[in-house]
């Protein structure tokens, strides 16, 4: 399958600190890498390197053959984090569409309410974002880096906040933009989670990939087990 | 799976300002501080001033310029702020918009900040000094519109730049002022010659000034304003 996203050797430093280095990989529609590794592994800088919003000091990341950060490119994207991003005092309605009038959405409120029903947030909607909790800010936030249909979503710690309700919407939606052929790269501590949505794995410490597989092929038990070891 | 067209630059930049003029009328907050401020400073100028030593069209226009620069700073500072709080410039970043249609959209939303202070603090101004502004207001409105394009675009830069910063409150002045000087001066220059009843012939050599600074300022902010958003 061609490669939806491609990152080739990226290297991104902090000082004198290597927080990504020399990783590639590649993604192809409706697969989903899921990223684990400790606090300070470089998940979440490949992460912003992967949506453009660093600027790798080696390698280039690619989506759909066009690099970042070209605005083809970021057109194609929709950025997770466990920081909402939002504006407090718009509501989730008006933080949503406003993330669809930037994408250029032509039908902006049938869109904005598609993503907020898909995220369950539809009754709270017209609510300022202040006034949510952190968990339906959360699902506000996915809604607003859905709803443009993105075909390369990244998601960083996207569970954050979510309770048992939020977590199913949230799997759901990402397996549901799997089947319609995004490229997802999911990063999380949840192993459970991760695998779940992911036909890739990745382990990553020190900046680096330390083992990298298709999940067909791995036991979560197992797997488990040999991630605890890997950093005992 | 997407297939929009992403809006040019100034359609961007439209929406961002909407976005951030919303934002200002929900919660107000950097309005009513900036109208606070003026009046303050409009009544401590007021009983520092002596009418006796110094006429008030003399006095005046110092006072107007030196109100809406610092009335003006307030709102700058804040519309950064506001992209800082959830990270929310993340997510701006991320959209399909250039990095110019965010500097122009933050801009403009500000540039209606500081004619909105301009218009409760100028009221104020004629109010304290008993200064017939109706008289110029012609002229005096074109002054005040491209000061403010000047000072909102520079202003706007500084902001952008010390946003990311620990002392973000106290940069921004100090980073920001020595730049306002080309644009305050002839601003204020412009005000004294019409307060005084000179004809807007004699002021256009400052008029022109003020234009020259507005075109480079908006040129220059525009296209330096994507090297401050560099990690």
């Amino acid at each position: 399958m061609t490669a939806l996203l491609e990152a080739t050797g990226l290297v991104r430093s902090f000082g004198t600190r290597r927080a990504v280095d020399d990783v590639s990989f590649t993604v192809a529609a409706g697969d989903a890498l899921a990223l684990f590794g400790p606090n300070g592994a470089g998940k979440t800088t490949l992460l912003r390197l992967l949506a453009g919003l660093l600027k790798p000091a080696g390698g280039v990341a690619r989506i759909g053959g066009d690099a970042l950060p070209a605005v083809s490119a970021r057109a194609r994207v929709g950025l997770i984090s466990h920081r909402t991003m939002l504006y407090d005092a718009l509501s989730a309605r008006e933080n949503v569409r406003f993330a669809a009038q930037l994408h250029g959405i032509a039908d902006l409120d049938a869109a904005t309410q598609r993503a907020l029903e898909a995220l369950r947030v539809a009754d709270r909607s017209d609510v300022p974002v202040r006034a949510l909790s952190r968990g339906l800010q959360q699902r506000v936030a996915i809604a607003r880096a859905i709803v443009h249909q993105p075909d390369v979503l990244l998601a960083d710690e996207p569970y954050t906040g979510l309770d048992e309700q939020g977590s199913a919407a949230l799997t759901g939606l990402l397996l549901e933009r799997r089947a319609a052929g995004a490229a997802l790269v999911v990063v999380t501590h949840q192993l459970s989670e991760g695998l779940a949505v992911a036909s890739q794995a990745a382990v990553m410490r020190a900046g680096r990939f330390l083992r990298h597989e298709p999940t067909r092929e791995l036991d979560l038990t197992r797997y488990a087990a040999e991630y605890r070891e890997l950093f005992s | 799976m997407s297939r929009a067209t992403p809006p040019g630059m100034f359609a961007s930049a439209l929406i961002v300002a909407q976005k951030d003029l919303a934002i200002e009328f929900r919660t107000r907050s950097a309005f009513l501080s900036a109208m606070v401020l003026s009046l303050l400073s409009l009544v401590i100028f007021y009983f520092a001033w002596d009418p006796t030593a110094v006429a008030a069209v003399d006095v005046a226009p110092g006072i107007l310029w030196v109100t809406f620069t610092y009335s003006g700073l307030l709102g700058l500072h804040r519309s950064f702020g506001v992209e800082a709080a959830e990270r929310a410039m993340d997510a701006l970043l991320v959209a399909p918009i250039s990095r110019e249609a965010i500097f122009l959209g933050k801009a403009m939303a500000n540039l209606v900040f500081v004619i909105g202070v301009q218009l409760v603090a100028l009221p104020a101004v004629s109010l304290f000094y008993n200064l017939p502004f109706s008289s110029i207001i012609g002229p005096l409105a074109l002054v005040m519109v491209l000061a403010a394009i000047g000072l909102t675009c520079v202003g706007t830069l500084f902001a952008g730049i010390t946003s990311n910063t620990r002392m973000a409150e106290l940069l921004l002045p100090v980073l920001a002022l020595p730049f306002f000087v080309p644009i305050v001066l002839p601003a204020a220059q412009v005000t004294a010659k019409l307060l005084a009843g000179r004809p807007l012939d004699e002021s256009l050599g400052w008029i022109r000034i003020l234009l020259a600074f507005d075109l480079v300022f908006v040129y220059a902010c525009t296209l330096a304003f994507p090297f401050t958003l560099e990690d």
